[in-house]
């Protein structure tokens, strides 16, 4: 508080900046206080709703898994090594953040649709991606696996490369060295990407929407009620969206945090 | 049992390398079994990158890296058993300063297979950093209380004895350390420098230690090498290098000094006697045993009078040479010792004096110095 003293340029920027906090907190205060607790208590008995949240939660968490066993790889990869192509590579990481997420959802559909290649071939072994809780798991992996990648890269990026040459003139193999010192080192950042990753893919809707609408994950549920019957509908489930959403942030930070200490 | 058998032999025969600016163009050194050798450069001649390739973490273009006679030159660093220390220590952050030293030895004592679950490798360290082996080793570098503490809460000569312990306790063939002292303050370089020592003396490993610092070298190698431009100018022991420097770059490197190996024994008033070259030397210093001095040749002055006695070092001497240097002139005088020997010194005189003194080789000159300007180490 002592900076504020006899500064009015403090004073001006904490006041716009204050307009920006109260339109973020707003809008969210307003929707949980709207709904009363017998409300959210309807909702949460709800068979559909219950559903809807924990296929999103799982699918999220199967996408994570995924992103984990092949992007901390890449992640790792692209942290020690330098080779042609590498920035191409790290910037088609970024690029599903900045495309539209439905767009994202088309192009996911092209390859993993019925009539295409891969498609068929999954179809084979009794995977389907249309309408099923497998496209419902790409299309989250597809717009939130650069948090996680990203994270990981610079969890390893700020793990010193002497403590790995050490490691190795100790007798350690290049595989003992990433279990037991990279990968503890780096563990903490990794860590806040597989929240941040799973997090996103939890709000996930536009690309989610095109591949499959049904089985519907709550972000789907809430547009659908409230296209059909209204506001008043969807409320309770959006509420009870944003509370869980809360409590996921909440851990974030709190993870965030110990990263620093 | 902490000591080995015996140190490893390491050979480089035309060794290339190229790494980023870095080049170093047919090095060829060997250091003897139980040998403290010193590689000594300037900052920037890329003491780091050559450490490293014997280690095994750069490839060489050309020649031979042989230990023990056998070529190691594309064997990866865990199979070398080479030990490293790097300037700045490396310490594994996530362990305490046990773990840290009892990791090599955990990956030795473990079971085969447990090299490919090395996620389980945590069970054998923290039984490790129980092992007599880790204890008598903390011991050896004196730092057995702070086993249990991790290495950020440590000092800075408390870490560099945590990386010496880590390297040490594998018992490596030969143990390679990249300015070990450099990150410390004078007095704790000092205390340090004869921890190496006496280490090396209780262990016999092989040393490969590179360094800036030519006390540094003086004071622990056993042979130097003086490195410049990826290339080695010169090998051989400190005083052969510092009287006869081998090439222009050597002697500029090095200066103009008076450096002599001694036998320091108690003298009067609490000082210390300096026999070198059969002659007597007064200075101040607690050091005893086998030391170096030095002596700077602008604090050596030159009469043709018996000198006043606040010098506690007057000589009679004989003028060897008489080099003018623009302003400056370097007189080299030898002092007559025991034994038929005589000790070397080079005086710096102002041309000036130099005139006034009117000095030529063959004759007859006092020199003094003060005890006090005699450093040794």
């Amino acid at each position: 508080m002592k900076q504020f003293r006899n500064n009015r340029l403090l004073w001006v920027f904490a006041l716009l900046g204050a307009v920006l906090v109260w339109f973020i907190a707003w809008p969210l205060l307003r929707t949980v206080l709207a709904a009363g607790p017998h409300m959210l208590w309807e909702a949460i008995q709800e068979e559909e709703v219950r559903a809807a949240i924990s296929l999103t939660f799982s699918a999220s968490a199967a996408a994570t898994l995924i992103a984990l066993i092949l992007g901390v790889p890449l992640a790792y990869v692209l942290a020690r090594a330098s080779f042609p192509g590498k920035a191409l590579i790290e910037a088609l990481v970024d690029i599903p953040v900045v495309v539209p997420h439905s767009a994202a959802g088309i192009a996911l559909l092209m390859v993993f649709g019925r009539q295409s290649f891969l498609g068929q071939l999954f179809g084979k072994v009794g995977i389907r991606f249309v309408s099923a809780v497998p496209g419902i798991i790409i299309a989250m992996l597809f717009v939130s696996l650069s948090f996680l990648v990203n994270a990981a890269r610079d969890g390893f990026r700020s793990v010193d490369e002497r403590l790995e040459r050490v490691a190795r003139t100790l007798g350690a193999s290049p595989w003992e060295v990433f279990w037991q010192v990279t990968f503890p080192l780096a563990w903490r950042s990794i860590l806040s990407g597989i929240i941040m990753m799973w997090a996103r893919g939890l709000s996930e809707f536009g690309a989610v929407v095109i591949l499959a609408y049904n089985p519907m994950v709550a972000p789907v549920l809430i547009f659908e009620r409230f296209e059909s019957y209204g506001l008043s509908y969807a409320r309770p489930v959006a509420t009870l969206v944003i509370l869980i959403s809360l409590v996921v942030f909440l851990i974030l930070r709190w993870v965030g945090r110990d990263v620093e200490a | 049992m902490l000591k080995h058998e015996r140190g490893g032999h390491l050979r480089i025969e035309g060794l290339h390398l190229t790494l980023g600016a870095f080049r170093v163009n047919d090095l060829n050194l060997e250091v003897q079994a139980g040998e403290y050798f010193i590689l000594l450069g300037p900052t920037g001649s890329g003491k780091t990158v050559l450490l490293e390739t014997l280690a095994g973490l750069h490839q060489p273009e050309r020649g031979r890296i042989v230990l023990d006679g056998e070529d190691i030159t594309y064997s990866p660093p865990e199979d070398r058993h080479l030990g490293f220390v790097y300037q700045d220590y490396a310490l594994f952050p996530h362990w305490t300063v046990a773990e840290n030293v009892a990791f090599g030895l955990a990956l030795q004592q473990q079971p085969r297979w447990a090299h490919w679950f090395p996620w389980m490798g945590g069970r054998y360290r923290r039984a490790a950093a129980q092992s007599d082996e880790v204890r008598e080793m903390l011991a050896l570098l004196r730092i057995e209380h702070l086993a249990d503490r991790t290495p950020k809460y440590l000092s800075g000569g408390e870490r560099q004895r945590v990386a010496l312990a880590r390297a040490l306790v594998v018992k490596p063939r030969v143990l390679l350390l990249d300015e070990p002292l450099s990150a410390l303050d004078p007095q704790r370089r000092e205390n340090l420098r004869r921890e190496l020592r006496r280490i090396h003396e209780a262990l016999g490993t092989t040393v490969l230690h590179v360094t800036h610092d030519f006390e540094e070298a003086v004071a622990l190698g056993d042979r130097i090498a003086v490195l410049h431009q990826g290339k080695i100018e010169q090998v051989g022991a400190a005083e052969t290098i510092f009287r006869k420097p081998a090439t222009p770059f050597v002697a500029e490197f090095l200066g103009a000094r008076n450096l002599f190996a001694a036998e320091a024994v108690d003298g009067e008033n609490g000082m210390a006697r300096l026999r070198a070259h059969g002659v007597d030397v007064l200075a101040v210093t607690d050091l005893r045993g086998k030391v170096h001095f030095t002596v700077r040749p602008e604090d050596i002055v030159l009469s043709r009078q018996p000198l006043d006695s606040s010098l506690r070092n007057t000589f009679q001497a004989e003028v060897v040479e008489v080099a003018p240097r623009g302003m400056l002139a370097y007189v080299t005088v030898a002092v007559p010792g025991e034994g038929g020997d005589a000790l070397p010194l080079v005086a710096a005189v102002t041309s000036r004096s130099l005139e006034a003194l009117d000095l030529h080789p063959g004759e007859r000159v006092v020199v003094g110095f003060k005890a006090s300007g005699v450093h040794v180490f």
